[in-house]
């Protein structure tokens, strides 16, 4: 086997594999090597699934040897920690879910198994994906390969940090109000938000589920499409499914970009955005130009206040969804409780971590008695109002592009004192999730911090589409991926 | 808006959360700065806008038919509880 083969996309190992230039077995025992070897220093796996793993491999190869099996046979992959995976645990990178082995997959995992995708172990995350730099966790933080002083972004920080040190091709992620495209930005790897209700949620552990949607992250939006073709389509156990053909993602990649209206949100390019982000997003949208696409500015009036809109609506969702742990069916249980509301109150306070409650306690504070309508229903209107400024931009152009982040990566404790500083990281994310459209995060290009070595910290260009428009966005972006190598770099220490 | 020491214990007695006594000022700034940050949703003029019901515009909740469809998995199930016994979940007694 070539020494730079975990270098290799997801889409050219599932060929190398067919092809027989490697097996699964070799493939599975170098990625399983690559991330054991990684552990001290990003700690960006919670369970290591090696048994399991040699196990598929090992029938992955025979389903090869025989030419059978799916468009992913015998391709190691991980798991977010969020997904149920049947006999192995499934933390949620939290105390509360420590001892939890759950006893069936979740459709997504289910799904990625039929396509004959081999579990290398399950990733970090921020616990119950409530954060945007990994540092919630109860399994300690993710350090991003890029600078392991660094966050790698969150709450999909283990995924985003396997895909960029090649500890993995592929490790699926979910996406509340960022947290695929955030830590892929800050990862300098490929996120993808598909559209609400497009791939199930069944086993995916719920945090806000009017928000929640599971995607990918890849080195590039080839393998995002790839993977999409197999992970999207209806299912009866979720009932935000949504029952709609799959197209093939693969089919349209290579789609001219000439006539393509990209709009660009005056409300992306605020005072916030670091200078150096600023440049290498007006870099991309200058070659978007050259490939035949036409820019104009758009305005969503509405979208300042997606932040505040989402810091209602996720905390009241997640103080309903969180409800189910009580310690007495599954889960962290308290020591001898003195009666039963003391086993409830104690396994959850000893259960989940600072965040995780505040948020509980957020949540119930706003659908509490006499709040409701102030904070709940006006959220719930704003993000009406949110969904219509969206709606009023597609009227106009094709997909809206822009900074996935506000800054590159930042310092491990530089934001842990303030949750609100913390909050703004999804500034420019959150939007899409509000109004249930599908959105990409990108490379494109390197931000010099102060002081940083080597070429910089990654830079996300951001693309959203109207719903549905996977296909449009997977096209944006594999055009994108085509003319530049932003994609293709990788860490040095994992080069 | 500043909450007080007793509005925090009460969120966290509604919430079923123990929080230790050092928590309890911790929650109290944060939750105040949380409150006055989503506060600015008040500039929004929605008085004639209705709450979103569903992200997918036209879509409302499916239902599903009413058909048992479950399997009796309760053993596999209660490996994960902290403790059963006759096939029952065991909590403090609850009647005396």
């Amino acid at each position: 086997m070539s020494v730079t083969v975990h270098r290799r996309t997801l889409a050219q190992l599932a060929a190398g594999l067919r092809a027989k230039e490697f097996s699964s077995v070799e493939l599975t025992r170098l990625f399983l090597e690559r991330i054991e070897a990684s552990q001290p220093s990003l700690n960006a796996f919670i369970s290591i699934t090696r048994e399991q793993a040699q196990a598929a491999a090992q029938a992955a190869d025979r389903d090869l040897a025989a030419s059978r099996g799916g468009a992913l046979t015998g391709v190691p992959i991980a798991h977010k920690d969020i997904f149920c995976t049947a006999g192995v645990k499934t933390t949620c990178g939290s105390r509360m879910l420590d001892n939890f082995v759950s006893p069936y997959d979740a459709t997504l995992v289910a799904k990625l198994k039929a396509a004959g995708a081999v579990m290398l172990g399950k990733a970090n995350m921020d616990e119950f994906a409530m954060g945007s730099s990994n540092e919630t966790s109860y399994f300690g933080p993710v350090r991003n390969p890029w600078n392991t002083a660094l966050v790698p972004g969150g709450s999909s920080g283990g995924s985003a940090a396997a895909v960029a040190a090649r500890l993995a091709p592929l490790a699926t992620a979910t996406d509340t109000g960022g947290s695929i495209r955030q830590p892929a930005a800050l990862c300098g790897v490929t996120g993808l938000k598909p559209t609400y209700g497009r791939v199930s949620r069944y086993g995916m552990i719920a945090f806000a589920s009017s928000l929640d949607q599971a995607g990918t992250i890849t080195a590039t939006a080839e393998d995002a499409a790839l993977v999409l073709r197999e992970m999207a389509g209806f299912d009866p156990n979720d009932s935000t499914s949504v029952d709609r053909p799959v197209p093939d993602y693969m089919a349209s990649l290579n789609a001219p970009l000439t006539g393509l209206k990209i709009g660009l949100l005056k409300e992306f390019f605020d005072k916030g955005l670091d200078p150096q982000c600023e440049r290498r997003i007006r870099e991309a949208l200058a070659l978007y130009e050259k490939l035949g696409a036409q820019l104009r500015e758009v305005s969503l009036p509405n979208l300042p206040l997606s932040v505040p809109a989402y810091y209602v609506v996720a905390p009241a969702e997640c103080s309903s969804n969180l409800a189910r742990f009580d310690g007495v069916r599954f889960g962290h249980r308290c020591k001898e409780p003195r009666d039963l509301m003391d086993l409830f109150k104690r396994s959850r306070g000893e259960g989940f971590g600072a965040e995780v409650k505040r948020r509980i306690m957020t949540g119930t504070y706003v659908l509490s008695a006499g709040y409701y309508d102030a904070y709940y229903l006006k959220a719930q209107k704003v993000r009406q109002l949110i969904a219509a400024d969206f709606a009023r931009a597609f009227g106009e152009v094709d997909v809206l592009i822009g900074p996935t982040t506000p800054t590159p990566a930042f310092e491990i404790g530089a934001k842990t004192s303030d949750p609100i500083t913390m909050y703004l990281n999804d500034i420019y994310t959150i939007g899409a999730n509000l109004a249930g459209l599908p959105a990409m995060s990108i490379p494109c290009g390197f931000a010099m911090a102060q002081g940083s070595p080597g070429r910089g910290l990654p830079v996300g260009l951001q693309i959203v589409g109207p719903h549905f428009s996977e296909a449009k966005l997977l096209n944006v972006a594999h055009v994108y991926q085509r003319e530049t190598d932003w994609h293709t770099m990788v860490p040095e220490a994992y080069a | 808006m500043a909450l007080t020491r007793e509005q925090i214990e009460n969120i966290a007695d509604l919430a079923c959360l123990e929080l230790q006594p050092t928590e309890v000022p911790v929650y109290q700034t944060s939750l105040s700065a949380i409150l006055d940050f989503v506060g600015e949703l008040d500039r929004a003029d929605t008085a004639s806008v209705a709450p979103m019901a569903h992200p997918l515009p036209g879509l409302s909740q499916r239902l599903r038919p009413d058909a048992i469809t479950e399997q009796d998995h309760h053993e596999l199930y209660q490996e994960n509880a902290p403790q059963v016994a006759a096939g029952l979940y065991l909590v403090p007694k609850v009647i005396e």
